[in-house]
């Protein structure tokens, strides 16, 4: 077994450590928890090394044999790891170990089955980004709709079992389509994969990928998500327990981004140039439609949602571009509101623990009581809006400046909604730290420990990648170009 | 007849066969000697050894050569052979589920439950292989009869009664309808078994008797679609599932629904799939196979539909069946090469996971007498180990990956779109329908670990059920994660080729 495997099922010693601790001793089982989260973490700190000193790190075993004879269908056991599903794994076990430390305050009730659960999302979305198999890529994606529905519907708020249904069923539709993409795709080839399949799928029928490419991209579009995919993911991010927004919009919802990188253009190359004006507009839509909606919410969470949706527009942007900027962009801005949704949730945890509240009217002048908080809501903000020296930044930076070569006037409109983001980005940032509020009670609790060191985790990762994105290029530059070899470019 | 012809027949291929047949046969006899006090439910320990017995006779034959004894009306073939597992393993777990069900003040008539499900039994496998219409109509009642009197067995219980009486009535209508068509087919052919009536039929669609051959197939199927509960024949499933003894219910969804494809197989395969189809280049089979694709569509969108506004646990699972039992004529309209196979492999992921619900609702629905889905209320604290259990049949019946459901409807799915044009449009229709199933699993599992119970008491396990639970939960877990180990022994005992071959000739 090499240390991919290990790291993918990594979450299982957890999930076992955790059933065997007593049920009733809360501490135990937070303890148990987050150690079990931070034993993936160090093995994908591992598969990082051995990534980097060019070790072999992809397996193969054969899973299953359907059919027989003239007929046959092997479905291999395969896993494999390129740049950019290396920086998702990082992400997903450096989120998911921030989460389930905060989760220990931030959680009321029953640790012992939020971890178990926690932990088994975080194998699905593990096994997602590790495989390097159309079948088992299905499987560890379907493998977060149970816990994910679970967690939901228990840990979460006022109307948490609607979202939770909301989840299903959006979630389940997306993975339908994505299924019978999948289905067909191995159907006609014979083989599941994604390798053989990136030299085999240009050479079908143009309708037939034509078909399967409008199934994947609903397929992520609703994990993205797409306009007017996004109703769901709009109850989640408000209805669900922050610590788990915090991996759902920090890597859940990046497996949209990676779907259509690692499928779309890795499969259709052909059908996403000649898409890119239609994916171009779609992206620009969410950027302007979440940016407008986000401007008149009241509510803090609906509008991180909606900042969501309107970034995941930049993913769309940098993805129609087809160049090599683009893409980047993508990237870069798939990591990038990955590490500042989770910041941001991290904080709306904190404040919602504080003062009970998220409606902006409620939360005015919290600088004056909780300076350190306030300070770093800020920062996210800024970091959000796209400001130099700031993840964002780079990202939108690289999107707009691929578009910008391909699609030029789409490009110009979609800049309207960078500057959208500053202004409802400040809009609710400003008012909670300096508007006119309440007077809070006095024992405010500032900051504490286990919740400072993971903002400043995440706060120095932001600014790190702002700063020098050469830590994330390097690792991109040979999935890059295995990508853009498919798009001729 | 003379004995020495009677004699030349290879009889001892019908071991598994008379195997039933003698246990049956002993345990009618035992329970009409034996004196009052004897615990009938002993009777159970046997039938399951008989059943065992029949299980290891029929391994032996395993990669036998086909052949036909008693005129060419009863053949031995990969495709019985393989489906006779699939009827003597659902019917095992069905005794074992059985032997602890208890109901207030109905201790009577324990013994006849016993051989009346052996006899059913024996009924599924005769029409697993029969080679001729008469045969198969025998093994058809013979199946069909004591299903009617175990879904009555209660006889002070008026819902047993009602569910008995709509399940005689209904049942007796569709023979009559099958029973039609069978005789549009003689008609036609001058002939009951199958072999010459594929003969015999080949040029029909040349001759102006097309439409006849038409109204032969169309009726058929329509008798048929009765005993595996798709549309139009669905309505009596949630009515005689709610009111038999969950046993009953568990025979009903499993051994006869398997019984029934597998009827339907053999005489649509054998008699149409050989002959011209109405339009150039294809089968007669292929020509009318969109009806049935027709209907299956309409199967699975009904099924669970109206499953998601059901709250009576047995009516739910009644729907949730006639929705399976659409997603396995799938593989039949498919026409694949793969198609035996995937219905083979979810023949036995659904007998798995069915069985393994039952189970768990046997035990909730005794304990606190009711079936209505809030018995499920709470049962993570109550019992997580059920509830565990529980998780597991559901997440297989919605088909979630990690379960033998998923690997099935996988099997499914390649099949179907491996075909040249691929059917897209079922495949999609079966996708969709599935999604809404989740909303009703899912309910239960809002149900089981959100609410709170309303009972607090413990919840004992009696061993038997404990032992179909282990057994549905491995079986479930096993088909899911490692599949092959059922798939590769199949491809090794059983050819593809023998087998399609062996049902067009």
């Amino acid at each position: 077994m090499s240390w991919l495997s290990l790291l993918v099922f990594s979450p299982l010693i957890g999930i076992l450590l955790l059933t065997i601790t007593p049920k009733h001793n809360a501490n135990m089982a937070k303890l148990v928890g987050v150690i079990g989260a931070v034993i993936p973490f160090l093995l994908s700190l591992i598969v990082f090394q051995t990534f980097h000193a060019g070790n072999e790190l992809s397996e193969k075993l054969t899973w299953m044999t359907l059919g027989q004879d003239a007929f046959q269908f092997t479905i291999n056991y395969e896993l494999g790891v390129n740049g950019f599903s290396l920086i998702l794994l990082l992400l997903t076990t450096l989120i998911s170990l921030l989460s389930m430390v905060i989760a220990r305050t931030q959680v009321k009730t029953s640790w012992r089955s939020y971890y178990i659960l926690c932990l088994l999302l975080e194998l699905g979305i593990l096994g997602v980004f590790a495989a390097e198999n159309l079948i088992l890529f299905f499987i560890f994606f379907e493998l977060t709709l149970l816990p994910m529905f679970l967690l939901i519907g228990k840990w979460g708020g006022l109307e948490r079992e609607k979202a939770a249904y909301s989840y299903l069923i959006y979630n389940g539709l997306g993975s339908a389509a994505l299924l019978i993409v999948f289905v067909a795709l191995i159907a006609k080839t014979g083989t599941s994969n994604m390798t053989e399949l990136m030299t085999i799928v240009p050479q079908l029928d143009d309708g037939f990928r034509m078909g399967a490419f409008i199934g994947l991209l609903l397929a992520f579009g609703v994990k993205l998500p797409i306009i007017p995919l996004h109703t769901w993911m709009v109850r989640v991010h408000v209805y669900a327990p922050t610590a788990l927004v915090m991996i759902h919009a920090g890597v859940l919802l990046k497996i949209g981004a990676y779907g259509l990188i690692r499928f779309g253009l890795g499969f259709f190359p052909a059908e996403f140039e000649n898409m890119a004006p239609l994916i171009a507009i779609l992206g620009i839509v969410n950027l302007l439609y979440g940016a407008f909606i986000a401007l008149v919410q009241q509510e803090l969470r609906r509008i991180l949602a909606y900042s969501s949706v309107s970034h995941m527009g930049i993913v769309l942007i940098g993805i129609a571009a087809v160049n090599e900027a683009g893409v980047q962009g993508a990237i870069f801005q798939t990591v990038s509101h990955g590490l500042i949704a989770a910041l941001f949730f991290l904080l709306v945890g904190v404040l919602i623990e504080r003062t009970g509240t998220t409606e902006l009217k409620k939360l005015g002048g919290l600088a004056k009581v909780m300076p350190v908080t306030a300070g770093v809501l800020l920062t996210a903000a800024l970091a959000s809006l796209g400001l130099p020296g700031m993840s964002g930044f780079v990202s939108e930076f690289m999107a707009f400046l691929g578009l910008f070569e391909t699609l030029p006037i789409l490009a110009a409109i979609g800049t309207l909604g960078l500057i959208l983001t500053a202004v409802y980005m400040l809009r609710a940032v400003l008012n909670i730290t300096f508007g006119e509020g309440p007077t809070y009670p006095e024992n405010l609790r500032p900051l504490s420990g286990t919740e400072g060191w993971p903002v400043f985790i995440l706060l120095g990762m932001i600014v790190l990648i702002g700063v020098y994105p050469t830590v994330l290029t390097d690792m991109l530059s040979t999935t890059l170009e295995t990508i853009l070899i498919g798009m001729g470019g | 007849m003379d004995l020495d012809t009677l004699l030349q027949f290879e009889w001892s291929l019908m071991a598994p066969e008379f195997t039933i047949l003698i246990v049956a046969t002993v345990l009618s006899l035992l329970d009409l000697f034996l004196r009052k006090e004897v615990n009938r439910n002993h009777f159970a320990w046997l039938a399951m050894g008989g059943i065992a017995l029949s299980f290891v006779f029929l391994l032996s034959q395993l990669g036998h050569e086909s052949s036909m004894i008693l005129f060419d009306t009863y053949r031995f073939d990969p495709f019985s052979i393989s489906f006779k597992f699939v009827l003597l393993a659902g019917t095992f777990l069905v005794l074992l589920l059985s032997h602890s069900y208890k109901e207030a003040g109905e201790g009577g008539y324990r013994g006849e439950f016993y051989y009346l499900i052996l006899i059913a039994l024996l009924g599924g496998m005769m029409m697993a292989s029969s080679a001729d219409l008469i045969t198969l109509f025998v093994g058809l009642e013979m199946l069909a009869i004591p299903s009617y009197i175990l879904a009555g067995i209660q006889k002070r219980s008026t819902r047993s009664n009602e569910s008995a009486m709509k399940y005689i009535i209904n049942g007796g209508i569709s023979t009559a309808i099958t029973l039609f068509g069978f005789s549009y087919i003689y008609g036609l052919t001058g002939s009951t078994q199958l072999n010459v009536i594929a003969q015999n039929l080949s040029n029909i669609t040349q001759s102006s008797a097309e439409g006849l051959a038409i109204m032969a197939f169309l009726i058929t199927f329509v008798g048929l679609a009765f005993k595996i509960s798709t549309v139009p024949f669905y309505m009596w499933t949630p009515d005689v599932y709610e009111g038999s003894p969950t046993p009953v219910t568990a025979f009903l969804s499993v051994v006869s629904k398997a019984a029934g494809f597998i009827i339907i197989l053999r005489v649509f395969m054998s008699i149409f799939g050989g002959i011209a189809g109405i339009r150039l280049n294809e089968t007669f089979l292929e020509s009318m196979i969109i009806f049935i694709g027709v209907l299956a569509s309409l199967t699975m969108i009904i099924g669970n539909t109206i499953a998601l506004r059901q709250r009576n646990m047995k009516r739910l699972l009644a729907y949730s069946s006639i929705a399976h039992a659409g997603y396995l004529l799938v593989p039949f309209v498919a026409l694949s090469p793969m198609a035996f196979e995937s219905m083979w492999f979810y023949m036995i992921a659904y007998m798995f996971m069915t069985l393994g619900a039952f189970a768990v609702l046997q035990v909730l629905i005794r304990q606190s007498e009711s079936e209505d889905l809030s018995i499920f209320s709470g049962l993570f604290h109550r019992s997580p180990g059920l509830a565990i259990l529980m998780t597991i049949f559901l997440l297989s019946l919605a088909g979630i990956p990690g379960t033998a459901g998923f690997i099935g409807k996988l099997n499914i799915f390649l099949g179907a779109l491996f075909t040249e044009p691929g059917n897209f449009t079922l495949v999609a229709i079966m996708l969709i329908a599935t999604v809404i199933s989740y909303i009703y699993y899912f309910g239960i599992f809002i149900q089981m670990f959100f609410r709170h119970a309303e009972f607090q008491t413990r919840i004992r396990l009696p061993k038997s059920i404990s032992a179909v639970l282990v057994i549905c939960a491995a079986g479930t877990i096993i088909l899911g994660v490692l599949p092959g180990t059922l798939l590769d022994f199949y491809h090794q005992h059983i050819d593809f080729n023998e087998l399609t071959g062996s049902l067009w000739k």
